[in-house]
């Protein structure tokens, strides 16, 4: 057999243009599991979504089958879902509560939250043997480390490595913007996921969330056809549904959505800036206004509702849309198939109707019914069976290439429709890539 | 003294009958892509919902996969029906079966039919086959000698399983 060459990725990434096999090589996929998603801090969930002691939730961390369980008290721990003693998933349902103690289904094999081992059956046969329960090799295994952020828990399966806020930098806004649009500071997930599958390398889903070119030409069938319906409600009853306008705004115009900015934060963070028009004047945001003002005071509301944000994403794994309290993580599958999981989040003490606003957005855009991603995840099944053909190399990355602003490692750019974000995103990628140790 | 039972039979008979060829209608317009056929079907007032799970007892305040009222069925079908509408460049169908209807009696406030059935739905889109079953609960008004849906529950069993891609149109 003749051995592969040597890939060296940084051949694949220039400043403005990206080799196709970054998106269609199953072994740089291999690259990407280990030296990304399987070493930076991966989103594991909300600590809402694991309320009680012993309520679990699982996900994937790269290749990796974990569960996040809600130990004793405040402790939230991440587990690889495995039996030490034959290999066994402990917890078998997508979500649940283990009980009194993480029980295997093969054996009774019986563990605390942390992991560690609680008892095994017929414990006296392993008298005079290499059992030994404070041997991790005898325990569930812990994510090397896990650390949240306002309630968003975070974990990586690599020892080394920056802490969780300073990874995040700057990018942590969003969940400060979250958070803080709640007059106690708190979120609670909807204890509801939406799971869909795209056919398309991940890197797709990041890029696509902070594109502002896209949406006027990938959504302008639901962008006209929501604002056919909009007219006739006007007409007929003098006022419009902000949902409605949810799904018009998709069609605005290139001008207006260049007039969003975009920046790129260290570790491959990305964020689009910008409000459609999410603060209207109308009663429920008046009211919500005032429940923040009495919580926090004139100046703070006004720095809380002035940030300027459309979309962050927390590379690789979570895109946050802070203004309507949504969150997408994305679990890598193969190169081409990647499964994102899409929540909700409630701002506790906020008025009712803010939530059932951004309610109609999880329904309406984020469901799997979506009359939005019906449309992204048809062009990125595209741009997938594009970039595995040889007809072309490379990714054209050009659009207001040479006019990024770079501030201390940051970039920033005022034109929302810039490829800033795809540049930022893959100057962080080669990072990841490159520096293995 | 048989016959005011007979009666009732054959009335509980044709009222089944009816009911019956109407949800099996409900389907054909689906399949047919008879979009505004199929929402005309809908009382004024009539929801399309499709709960993210069997528990869920109202749309009201939670989420759903699918809640809509007349209009907003009326912006997905503009959707799909847009020239620009890129999903639907791909070739797709779909077929429906519809059994086991069972009419479980009348709502004593609104004297609504509430009816259950289960359906199976295959899905071809380009060469990717999909399937899709659950049950169908509906309430039906009688308006104008026939039908109209005030209420259509849709419980998929698929509704918690990963979706490969996304739903377009009403199952």
């Amino acid at each position: 057999m003749p051995s592969q060459p040597l890939l060296d990725v940084r051949s694949l990434v220039e400043p403005d243009r990206v080799h196709r096999r970054a998106y269609s090589d199953p072994e740089i996929f291999d690259l990407e599991i280990k030296h990304i998603f399987e070493k930076t801090w991966i989103y594991a969930g909300h600590e809402t979504q694991v309320p009680k002691p012993g309520d679990y939730w699982q996900f994937q961390i790269g290749r990796q089958p974990m569960v996040m369980v809600r130990g004793n008290g405040d402790a939230v721990h991440v587990l690889f879902n495995r039996c030490p003693h034959r290999g066994v998933q402990v917890c078998g349902s997508r979500h649940g509560s283990g009980g009194d103690a993480l029980t295997c289904p093969y054996h009774s094999w019986r563990f605390h939250y942390d992991g560690s081992l609680e008892s095994v059956p017929l414990e006296s046969g392993y008298r005079d043997t290499r059992f030994d329960r404070d041997n991790p090799d005898f325990q569930m295994k812990r994510a090397a480390r896990v650390q949240r952020y306002r309630g968003f828990v975070f974990a990586s399966l690599d020892p080394k490595g920056p802490d969780l806020l300073e990874w995040l930098g700057d990018a942590r806004m969003a969940f400060d913007d979250i958070c803080d649009r709640s007059p106690v500071g708190r979120v609670e997930v909807v204890p509801n996921c939406f799971r869909v599958v795209q056919r398309s390398n991940w890197k797709f889903f990041m890029e696509n969330q902070l594109d502002a070119v896209h949406p006027s030409v990938t959504h302008m069938s639901t962008g006209y056809a929501a604002a056919d319906v909009e007219r006739k409600l006007k007409r007929e009853t003098g006022s419009q549904p902000l949902h409605y306008h949810y799904l018009s705004a998709f069609a605005t115009s290139f001008d207006q959505w260049d007039q969003l900015e975009t920046a790129g934060y260290p570790y491959g963070h990305t964020l689009l800036g910008g409000y459609m028009g999410l603060r209207p004047t109308d009663a429920d945001t008046l009211e919500h206004e005032r429940v923040l003002a009495a919580a926090y005071g004139e100046a703070k509301k006004e720095e809380i509702l002035g940030r300027n944000i459309h979309h962050v994403l927390i590379y690789p794994s979570i895109s946050v849309q802070s203004p309507l309290q949504q969150l997408r993580a994305i679990r890598p599958i193969s190169h081409d198939r990647t499964m994102s999981e899409i929540w909700h989040f409630r701002l506790v003490g906020a008025p009712e109707a803010i939530y059932r606003r951004s309610l109609w957005y999880y329904n309406l855009v984020n469901s799997p019914s979506t009359m939005i991603n019906a449309d992204d995840l048809e062009n990125w099944q595209r741009g997938q069976f594009g970039l595995n053909s040889n007809g072309g190399d490379w990714v054209s990355f050009h659009r207001d290439y040479g006019r990024d602003r770079d501030a201390n490692g940051e970039l920033h750019s005022t034109n929302g429709c810039s490829e800033l974000p795809m540049r930022a995103q893959f100057r962080a990628w080669l990072k990841y890539l490159t520096e293995t140790e | 003294m048989a016959e005011p039972t007979s009666v009732a039979a054959a009335t509980a008979l044709q009222t089944h009958h009816e009911v019956s060829q109407f949800l099996f209608q409900q389907s054909n317009l689906l399949d047919g892509k008879q979009w505004q056929a199929w929402i005309d079907l809908f009382a004024d007032d009539g929801l399309y919902w499709m709960p993210p799970g069997p528990e869920y007892t109202t749309w009201d305040g939670v989420p759903s996969i699918f809640i809509e009222d007349r209009d907003l069925m009326t912006v997905r079908m503009k959707r799909v029906t847009h020239p620009n509408a890129w999903s639907q460049q791909a070739e797709w169908g779909t077929s429906h079966v519809v059994s086991n209807v069972t009419i479980d009696g009348t709502d004593a406030q609104s004297g609504d039919l509430l009816v259950r059935s289960r359906f199976h739905m295959l899905e071809v889109r380009r060469d990717d086959v999909r399937h899709f079953a659950g049950s169908y609960q509906h309430r039906l008004r009688r308006i104008d000698g026939g039908f109209r849906i005030v209420l259509q529950r849709v419980d998929m069993v698929n509704a918690q399983a990963a979706f490969e891609y996304v739903l377009q149109v009403w199952v």
